[in-house]
C-alpha cells in the first residue's frame, strides 16, 4: 500500500442514530443509491454516488447508525465490523462522522472513538440550521483544533447544506494509518466523557434557557392520558385516510386496468392468449396493483410520524401495556408498519435488540391486518350488510380488533412458554421533535413502492399465469356435466380440497380460489372472480361477485371466509422474508402451523355455531 | 460506591420533574446488566450531568422518560436503578 496522499474515492457515513445521518446520505446522492444487506446478516447496506464540485465520482456507504462502537445491536456490530476491517467490504478512504450539532454532548464521543480507527476523518456537524435557530453558537474552528480533525458545516435539509463537506472531498486525504482501537471498558469511557465535556465546555456556548420545544410538547404527548389520547387521535386519522383517500385512489388504478385490460382486448385475436394477457397478466397485475396507493399513504404517514420523532414516545406511551403481553414499546414500529404489508413490517424488527421479543414481534406480525386483506373484507361485509354502512364500519373495525387481541394474546403464551423470565430492555432515545425532511419521505415511499412492486412483478404475475392455466387447461377426467370451471384442473383441485374445508363451510368455488389466495391472499378476490366465470373489468366483477356471494353463501360462510382471512397464513413472501430474518426453517413452519391451526379452528367454531343458532 | 455526605438516591427513587444530579454508575458484575451500565456510561449518565425524569407510564412509574444533557431517553425502571444521583434542592 502506498503512503502517499491521495483523493477519496469511497466514503463512509458513521453517527449515531438520530443525527440526521440518513438525510444527509439522501441530499449527497439522490436518487443514486443501491439498498442491499450485508453479506451474511439482515442489516440494511445503503451506497450511493456523488460527484464532487471537481466532478470527481465518490461512493458513499451510509453506515447503520449506532451510539458506540462496542455494539449492542445488530445494527452496532455490522458498523463496527465495516470500519475496524473485520468484513468483507472494503475499509474507506475517509470517514465523515456526523453529529449532531444541537447535541454535541451526546455526538462527540463517537468521533473521539473514531479517532482511534486509523482511517482518515473528518466531522460534518449536521443541523447547523437548527443549533442557530436554539441560539446555540459553536466554534468550528476551535472545535476542528480540539478534535485534531477538519471539521465541516453541513444542513441535510434543503439542496445547498452539503456544499462545504462536497468541497471538502476535493481534498486529498493522507493514506491509513495503523488502528489502535479496542473496545473500551467502563472506567476508558467514563475518561472519554471527561474530555467530551472538556471540548464542549470550551467551544459550545447555549441560551441559558433551552429553546427547543420538544419537552413543553412533550408535557402533552407523552402524559399518560392526554399522550394516549392524541396516539389514538393520530392512529383514527392515519386509517380514516387510508380509506378514504387511498379508496379514491385505488378506483383510478382500477380504471386503468380496466381501460388498458379493453384496449388490448380490442387490438388482439380472440384466443388463448388474448385470455392469458387480459385476464391473467393484465386482471393479475391490476388486481394487486390495487393496493398500491393504500400501502403508500399508511407509509407516508409512517414515515412522517418517524422522522417527526414522535413514533418513539407512542412506543413508550404503550410499552407498559405491551409489555403485559411480553413485548416491549419497540414492538410497536414493526406492528403498525404490519398493517401496510408484514413482510416491511418484519424487517423493522431488526431495532430490537432482545432477540426473544423480535422473535415474538415477527411471529404475531402476520396478524395485523395488512392491505392485502381490505378488499376481501370490504366484498364479504358488503354481502353481509349490504346499504348498512355504519355495520359495516363496526364489522371492519372489529376484524381489525380481532387482529390484535388474537396478536397480544399469542405474545402472552409465548413469554408463558419461555424457560427463562429474562429482563427485557427498553433504553431508547426520544429525540427531538422536528419537521419531516421532504426528501428523506419521498424516497422512503420509492423504497417501499419498489418493494412492493417487485412482488407483483414475479410472485404474483406468475401466481396469475399459474392459476389461469388451471382454470382454463381441462382436466383428464372427462365430466359429462358442469361449467368450464369444474371440468378444469383447478376445478379437480377444488372438490379434492372439500375433504379439509367443506367442515368449515366453504365450497368449491371458495376453496379453488384459496389455492392461489394462500400464496398470496391478494389475489383471493380476482381468482373468486375468476371461478365464478365473469368477464369484463374489474369494477363489475366486484359487484356482480357480490350479489352472488349475498345470495349463494349462506351465513356461516361469509363469517368463517372473514375469520379465515383474518388469521390464515397466506402470503408466500410472509414465509421467505420470516425465513430470512430469523435464519431459521423452524421457526417458518412454527408461524405457517400456528396461523394456520388458528384459522380453522376459528372458522370451524364460527361455521358450525352459526349454522347451530340459524337452525334453530 | 464513593458516597459523600447525603445519601443519592436511585434514580428510578427520584420524583417526577424534579432535577437532580448524577452521583455516580453501580457497575453490576453480571455480563448483561453490565452492557447496558456501560451504554448508559456512552449516553452520558456520568457524574456531574443533571437529570430529570419528563415523563413516566401512569402506572408502577413505568417506563420513565430521563433528560439528561439534550437528550431524552426511555428507561425500565430496571434499567435508572444503576444510576445514582442528587436531588436539587
Amino acid at each position: 500500500m502506498t503512503q502517499a496522499v491521495h483523493h477519496p474515492g469511497r466514503i463512509a457515513l458513521l453517527g449515531n442514530p438520530n443525527c440526521g445521518k440518513t438525510a444527509l446520505f439522501n441530499l449527497l446522492t439522490g436518487s443514486r443509491q443501491k439498498v442491499a444487506n450485508y453479506a451474511g446478516v439482515t442489516v440494511e447496506r445503503k451506497e450511493g454516488t456523488l460527484r464532487t464540485p471537481a466532478g470527481r465520482s465518490v461512493k458513499v456507504l451510509d453506515l447503520p447508525g449506532a451510539y458506540s462502537l462496542n455494539a449492542l445491536s445488530n445494527d452496532e456490530a455490522v458498523t463496527r465490523d465495516v470500519i475496524t476491517g473485520h468484513s468483507s467490504e472494503a475499509l474507506p478512504d475517509l470517514l465523515v462522522c456526523v453529529v449532531d450539532a444541537t447535541n454535541l454532548r451526546l455526538h462527540l464521543r463517537m468521533v473521539l472513538e473514531a479517532r482511534r480507527l486509523g482511517i482518515p476523518l473528518v466531522v460534518a456537524l449536521n443541523k447547523m440550521d437548527r443549533a442557530e435557530k436554539l441560539g446555540i453558537t459553536i466554534d468550528v474552528k476551535s472545535l476542528a483544533q480540539h478534535l485534531g480533525i477538519p471539521v465541516v458545516p453541513t444542513v441535510s435539509i434543503g439542496t445547498r447544506g452539503a456544499r462545504a463537506l462536497e468541497d471538502h472531498l476535493d481534498r486529498p486525504v493522507p493514506a491509513r494509518g495503523s488502528s489502535t482501537w479496542a473496545a473500551q471498558g467502563i472506567e476508558e469511557v467514563r475518561q472519554t466523557q471527561q474530555e467530551v465535556l472538556r471540548i464542549f465546555r470550551a467551544t459550545v456556548k447555549e441560551p441559558a434557557v433551552d429553546a427547543d420545544p420538544s419537552e413543553r410538547i412533550d408535557r402533552i404527548m407523552m402524559h399518560p392520558f392526554w399522550g394516549l389520547l392524541v396516539l389514538g387521535i393520530i392512529l383514527f386519522v392515519t386509517f380514516v385516510s387510508v380509506f378514504s383517500i387511498g379508496g379514491w385512489l385505488t378506483g383510478y388504478v382500477e380504471g386503468a386496468f380496466a381501460w388498458l385490460g379493453g384496449l388490448v382486448e380490442g387490438a388482439m385475436e380472440d384466443g388463448l392468449l388474448r385470455g392469458l394477457v387480459v385476464e391473467g397478466i393484465i386482471g393479475g397485475a391490476g388486481g394487486v396493483f390495487v393496493f398500491l396507493p393504500q400501502i403508500l399513504i399508511l407509509f407516508f404517514f409512517i414515515l412522517a410520524l418517524e422522522d417527526s420523532g414522535y413514533l418513539p414516545r407512542a412506543a413508550f406511551l404503550l410499552d407498559k401495556p405491551m409489555s403485559r403481553a411480553g413485548l416491549s414499546g419497540r414492538s410497536f414500529i414493526p406492528l403498525l408498519s404490519s398493517f401496510a404489508c408484514a413482510i416491511p413490517g418484519i424487517m423493522a424488527t431488526r431495532t430490537i435488540t432482545n432477540w426473544r421479543d423480535r422473535l415474538t414481534t415477527i411471529m404475531i406480525a402476520p396478524l395485523m391486518a395488512c392491505s392485502a386483506r381490505i378488499p376481501v373484507y370490504t366484498l364479504i361485509i358488503a354481502a353481509l350488510f349490504p346499504g348498512q354502512p355504519l355495520l359495516a364500519t363496526l364489522l371492519m373495525i372489529g376484524l381489525y380488533a380481532l387482529g390484535i387481541v388474537s396478536a397480544m394474546s399469542v405474545a402472552w403464551v409465548m413469554k408463558r412458554s419461555r424457560a427463562t423470565h429474562e429482563r427485557s430492555s427498553l433504553l431508547m432515545e426520544l429525540p427531538s421533535y422536528q419537521w419531516p425532511d421532504p426528501r428523506s419521505l419521498i424516497i422512503g415511499l420509492w423504497e417501499r413502492a419498489m418493494i412492493f412492486l417487485r412482488r407483483v412483478g414475479t410472485i404474483i404475475l406468475a401466481l396469475t399465469i399459474i392459476m389461469w392455466a388451471l382454470y382454463t387447461i381441462p382436466s383428464p377426467r372427462t365430466h359429462a356435466q358442469g361449467t368450464p370451471i369444474e371440468r378444469s384442473l383447478a376445478g379437480e383441485i377444488g372438490h379434492a380440497l372439500q375433504y379439509v374445508f367443506a367442515p368449515i363451510g366453504f365450497n368449491e368455488h371458495i376453496s379453488i380460489a384459496l389455492v392461489p389466495g394462500m400464496a398470496a391472499r391478494e389475489v383471493v378476490v380476482s381468482s373468486l372472480g375468476m371461478v365464478y366465470a365473469m368477464e369484463g373489468d374489474e369494477d363489475e366483477v366486484g359487484s356482480q361477485l357480490q350479489a352472488r356471494i349475498a345470495t349463494e353463501w349462506s351465513l356461516g360462510t361469509k363469517l368463517s371466509l372473514l375469520l379465515w382471512i383474518v388469521f390464515a397464513p397466506q402470503c408466500l413472501s410472509t414465509f421467505v422474508t420470516v425465513k430470512r430474518e430469523t435464519n431459521s426453517w423452524k421457526y417458518m413452519w412454527i408461524m405457517g402451523g400456528y396461523l394456520f391451526a388458528l384459522a380453522y379452528l376459528a372458522s370451524l367454531v364460527t361455521y358450525q355455531l352459526t349454522n347451530f343458532l340459524t337452525a334453530a | 460506591m464513593a458516597d459523600r455526605g447525603t445519601v443519592p438516591l436511585r434514580l428510578h427513587q427520584l420524583p417526577d420533574q424534579c432535577w437532580a444530579t448524577v452521583s455516580d454508575v453501580m457497575v453490576p458484575p453480571n455480563g448483561a446488566d453490565r452492557d447496558l451500565v456501560l451504554r448508559l456510561v456512552e449516553l452520558g449518565f456520568v457524574p456531574g450531568e443533571r437529570v430529570r425524569i419528563v415523563a413516566e407510564g401512569f402506572h408502577g412509574r413505568e417506563p420513565m422518560a430521563v433528560r439528561v444533557g439534550h437528550t431524552t431517553f426511555a428507561l425500565r425502571r430496571h434499567e435508572a436503578s444503576f444510576i445514582l444521583v442528587e436531588p436539587h434542592p
